[in-house]
């Protein structure tokens, strides 16, 4: 396996064109979360022209949900929430700019070729990894509508946060192809 | 008759809440890395060794092992020679819950009427409450923080008597498969076979209790555990979905008597963050 690449947002267009599925991925900046709630609303604003709460060209968006911070911490646990609940509004968020998102399981077909049009990538975090994952976190403060509890969007300071590259621009898919490797007859 | 007074349940049950999600049990633990000696992949052994550092930080820092701090599942066994002053047992459970969400910095993940309002009840109240009457004075409580990842896959079929164990086999392989990445494998596997659509899928949880590596008791079922774990691991999804030999830890299957016409079968998912208390009154 190669070494990790090194990517900070804003993320170019050629950067995640070259990034395919299996590569390991260490993130460094300032990365935003958003579970479905938090989307509804940000397609709303879209749709009505409005202001969005957080840039979206270039971004990264991190799909979780954290537990309160404890005092003196800067998040609490802080892992992947399944990624395809948001599946129908990730179109036009890439179409807007945005650029990686993190998660973890299967995307839709639609994604899929989101992904091809706009050169983004989809990465999966360790699902179940929240405590480790929050020591990657270094700031953690609520962006917009702390309203929605765990669902609020969340500016996070990140510092070599680790992912893996599963769908790539050019339709490559780690899940399906790791699953091929080692599928055996029983 | 033995009185026992319900703040005494409030304080057990929010110990056991918090102590699940800040400590993997023991058997679990051994069980990630009895996989990690036999993982084939190389980013699955990678994905193990994130798991099993990942529980010693939750420890160490007292961070949850998973910012899905689950619904509460709470499983008691009552002594029908126990009896609670105070307050009622149930609402002594969920001030149980509200208090561990209070103290532990756990996530509040419940939403009162999901049909329209979903609103966040912002205590992680209600808990998902089951009891048993049992004999004796002694009241036995567990508590199953179960994450909405891997309950979500889960799956329940009301098979034809002529499925039989092939039929049953199949059915659990297709769920673990359509499941895929989502549930966060590894996987343990909670079966349950027969009884009534409701008593299937509370086996189906209840086996999800047994310590991971310990099989059924009866020869036949045990085998039966065995073979669907094999199939489950041919699969191939691996840990964290990326692919590997090592899908599933463990399957825990339990069965009741049921109607000549039916083969209920519940599967519940139980992701690597397979965390679980128990204590007793
Ligand atoms: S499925 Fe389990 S490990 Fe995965 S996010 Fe949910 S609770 Fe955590």
């Amino acid at each position: 396996m190669s070494d990790p690449v090194k990517i900070s947002p804003p993320v170019s267009e050629e950067k995640t064109r070259a990034l395919r599925a299996g590569d390991k991925v260490l993130i460094t900046g300032v990365i935003y979360t958003a579970r479905d709630a938090a989307h509804r609303r940000l397609i709303e604003l879209i749709e009505q022209g409005e202001e969005l709460p957080l840039p979206l060209e270039g971004q990264i968006v991190y799909y979780v949900g954290p537990t309160p911070a404890s005092p003196g911490k800067a998040t609490g646990s802080a892992g992947p929430t399944t990624s395809s609940r948001v599946d129908p509004y990730t179109p036009q968020l890439l179409a807007q700019g945005l650029r990686v998102m993190i998660g973890k399981g299967d995307r839709s077909p639609e994604v899929a070729l989101a992904l091809s049009e706009y050169g983004a990538v989809y990465l999966a975090a360790v699902g179940g990894a929240g405590a480790l994952l929050a020591r990657k976190i270094t700031s953690g403060v609520i962006a917009a509508w702390p309203e929605l509890g765990p669902e609020a969007i969340y500016r996070f300071e990140v510092c070599d946060f680790p992912a893996t590259v599963v769908m790539d621009s050019a339709g490559g898919n780690l899940y399906a192809t790791g699953r091929a490797a080692y599928k055996r007859q029983p | 008759m033995r009185e026992i007074d319900s703040s005494e349940v409030t304080a057990l049950v929010s110990r056991l809440y918090q102590e699940a999600n800040f400590a993997l049990p023991p058997d679990v633990i051994a069980a990630l890395k009895s996989a990690l000696a036999r993982e084939e992949s190389p980013l699955g052994r990678e994905v193990l060794e994130t798991l099993l550092e990942n529980a010693a930080i939750a420890t160490s820092d007292r961070v949850p092992l998973c910012q899905d701090t689950g619904l509460a599942v709470v499983i008691a066994r009552i002594g029908q020679e126990a009896c609670f002053r105070g307050g009622s047992f149930a609402e002594a459970v969920d001030a149980g819950v509200a208090l561990a969400q209070e103290q532990g910095y756990l996530r509040a993940s419940v939403v009162s009427s999901p049909c329209f309002d979903r609103n966040n009840t912002g205590n992680n109240a209600p808990a998902i409450l089951h009891t048993e009457i049992v004999d004796g004075d002694e009241v036995s409580i567990s508590v199953l923080p179960k994450g909405a990842g891997s309950e979500n896959m889960s799956r329940l079929a009301m098979l034809k008597p002529a499925d039989g164990i092939s039929g049953l086999i199949d059915f659990v392989v297709e769920t673990v498969e359509l499941a895929g990445a989502n549930p966060c494998p590894p996987i343990f596997l909670g079966v349950g076979v027969g009884g009534t659509m409701d008593r299937a899928a509370l086996l189906s949880k209840v086996a999800l209790l047994r310590p991971a590596g310990t099989p059924n008791a009866d020869k036949r079922l045990a085998e039966l555990e065995n073979d669907i774990l094999a199939r489950v691991n041919a699969l191939g999804i691996g840990p964290g979905g990326f692919g590997g030999t090592v899908t599933c830890l463990g399957v825990a299957l339990e069965e009741f008597p049921c109607h000549i016409a039916s083969l209920p079968v519940a599967v519940n998912i139980q992701c690597n963050s397979a965390r679980r208390a128990t204590g007793s009154l």
